[in-house]
């Protein structure tokens, strides 16, 4: 579904990301790890066409989709959530997933039809599967930080992505809403099929919901596998275990 | 309640009987507000929706105007078409900014008013068609040129466009990330925005009597600018608001004093801090805090 070959970026001559490979199969539910600084948002950026990678590509589904605008992206089948939370402040919660649709299926240069009603039904029904249905009306910018990374979710789901990407989906929450989050963003990847690849710095997420992990450090990859591999291998608990416990 | 009156179509009434009811001086001041008002609600479609703040919207209003006095001085009969033509010519006519020309430094004075002598000849014997004056007939031409363009404005505002360009206001990097071209819808709004104050331009070419280089001055631009940030860019109608207040405020003023820009730097800056949603933001609150007052009471 995804691969990632030997990519690398360099900001004012400090290696950012050193050659990273790995791949995410089609079903399946990957993490990148790694302390803060280790490179995981600027791996995020290159890889979705927000940076230009210096070395390396990026292959989706047998496509070479290296540096290519998000916009584009979008269109082969990639979403993406932010770390900061990401969204449309001042429209409403049903605006903001509306417009996600509006625009994914082609209808942003309609300049005559009346844009309340369109995709109304869409709309509603994936309000409905992010647990947001009863907030519809409500201007984005007010709802709760979890709410918001509900609702961003939401905007990346409308655009029917073969594989989503998520930074950190759980930061800035609480236990509870972590929990609810994460349980949210599993039953959504079953139900949709979706491929998911996220970053996150919370072991406890990590080890309860991926199938295989990347460990990131300094912008390399020390380690990959399943959680029990990764859990068990010394160089992690070296360097990223070690350095919490 | 309030948002169901159809205010646009009353207003637009209303002004159709200023020559009837006012003197010429009225009708003067009224074509006046009408085609800033175009031009200020053009403008707003960058500001207020997309999130561009643009300083130079003057030069497509100049641009306008140019092409306008270009056709006009030449062609004296055809003012309808090029009307349309301007749209299309606004372009070409860049090219065309040359001293031989626009006449350089001293304009293009005497643009004729279009030839309303058929509407004379066909209409005379229809009630309210006839015996009007020159001036006159292009202020409805203008009126409803005007109107029109701020009815295609009003829907484009409300279009999935519309939502496309206020998302890219809101947050242009998440609507990149929902698979907006961000660059290309930027583009298309300029160029409407454009096209608009184009006509507005070509519009006050003849109103004006001629075109002259400092229509595309930046002060022009700032003019139409302090217009809709006075009026209140997060409503449709603020810009329009702006255009009217401003220009009789102006007109009041400077009877009296020579510091205008004095009392409109004051104005300005009572209602950036006072009032930052402008003239329609500070009545919509107000009406909304009588609303909900009389539904308690």
């Amino acid at each position: 579904m995804l691969e990632v070959r030997d990519l690398a970026k360099i900001f004012d001559g400090f290696l950012a990301v050193a050659g990273v490979s790995f791949d995410v199969p089609g079903g399946s539910i990957g993490a990148i790890i790694g302390p803060n600084g280790a490179g995981k948002t600027t791996l995020f950026n290159l890889i979705t066409g927000h940076l230009r990678p210096d070395r390396g590509r990026v292959v989706l589904n047998g496509r070479d989709v290296t540096g290519i605008a998000p916009h584009d992206l979008c269109r082969l089948g990639l979403g993406r959530s932010f770390q900061r939370t990401n969204i449309f402040p001042r429209l409403t919660v049903f605006e903001n997933v509306q417009t996600a649709f509006l625009s994914h299926r082609g209808r942003g240069w309609n300049l005559l039809t009346r844009v309340e009603r369109l995709y109304r039904d869409e709309t509603l029904g994936l309000l409905q599967s992010i647990g947001l249905a009863d907030r519809a009306h409500e201007v984005a910018g007010f709802l709760s930080h979890g709410g918001q990374k509900q609702l961003e979710l939401g905007l990346a789901l409308a655009l029917e992505p073969k594989i989503l990407l998520l930074d950190e989906p759980t930061a800035g929450m609480s236990a509870a809403e972590t929990r609810d989050s994460i349980r949210l963003i599993e039953r959504l990847a079953r139900e949709r099929g979706l491929t998911l690849l996220f970053t996150e710095h919370d072991m406890e997420v990590v080890f309860s919901i991926a199938e295989r992990i990347t460990v990131l450090h300094q912008g390399r990859v020390i380690a990959a596998g399943a959680p029990d591999e990764v859990r068990r291998d010394p160089g992690v608990r070296r360097v990223y275990l070690g350095e919490r416990h | 309640m309030i948002a169901r009156v159809p205010w646009g179509l009353l207003v637009f009434v209303a002004a159709l009987f200023v020559p009837a009811v006012g003197s010429r001086y009225h009708t003067f001041v009224a074509g006046d507000v009408v085609i800033w008002a175009l031009f200020a609600t053009s403008l707003n479609l960058l500001v207020g929706y997309t999130g561009l703040v643009s300083f130079g919207h003057a030069a497509y209003f100049g641009v306008g105007a140019y092409v306008f006095g270009f056709f006009c001085v030449r062609l004296t009969r055809i003012y309808f078409a090029m009307l349309t033509l301007a749209f299309a010519q606004i372009v070409w006519a860049i090219c065309f900014k040359w001293n031989e020309v626009t006449g350089g430094e001293q304009g293009m004075p005497e643009i004729p008013y279009p030839d309303f002598g058929f509407v004379e000849r066909w209409g005379a014997r229809v009630p309210l068609l006839g015996g009007w004056r020159t001036s006159e007939y292009y202020y409805f031409v203008t009126l409803v040129l005007v109107a029109a363009s701020l009815f295609a404005l009003h829907r484009i505002v409300g279009s999935p466009f519309g939502r496309i360009l206020t998302s890219i206001r809101e947050n242009a990097e998440r609507a990149e990330f929902i698979g907006v071209n961000v660059r290309r819808y930027e583009l298309a709004a300029f160029v409407l925005a454009g096209a608009f104050a184009g006509l507005a331009g070509g519009l006050f070419g003849i109103f004006n009597r001629g075109v002259f280089p400092d229509f595309a001055y930046w002060t022009k631009s700032s003019e139409v600018l302090i217009m809709t940030l006075l009026g209140g860019m997060g409503s449709f109608y603020g810009p329009s608001i702006g255009a009217l207040v401003l220009i009789l405020l102006n007109q009041q003023i400077v009877s009296y004093t020579e510091y205008w820009p004095l009392v409109l730097g004051t104005v300005l800056v009572v209602l950036l801090f006072g009032f930052p949603g402008g003239i329609a933001g500070a009545v919509g609150a107000l009406a909304g805090r009588l609303f909900r007052r009389l539904r308690s009471a």
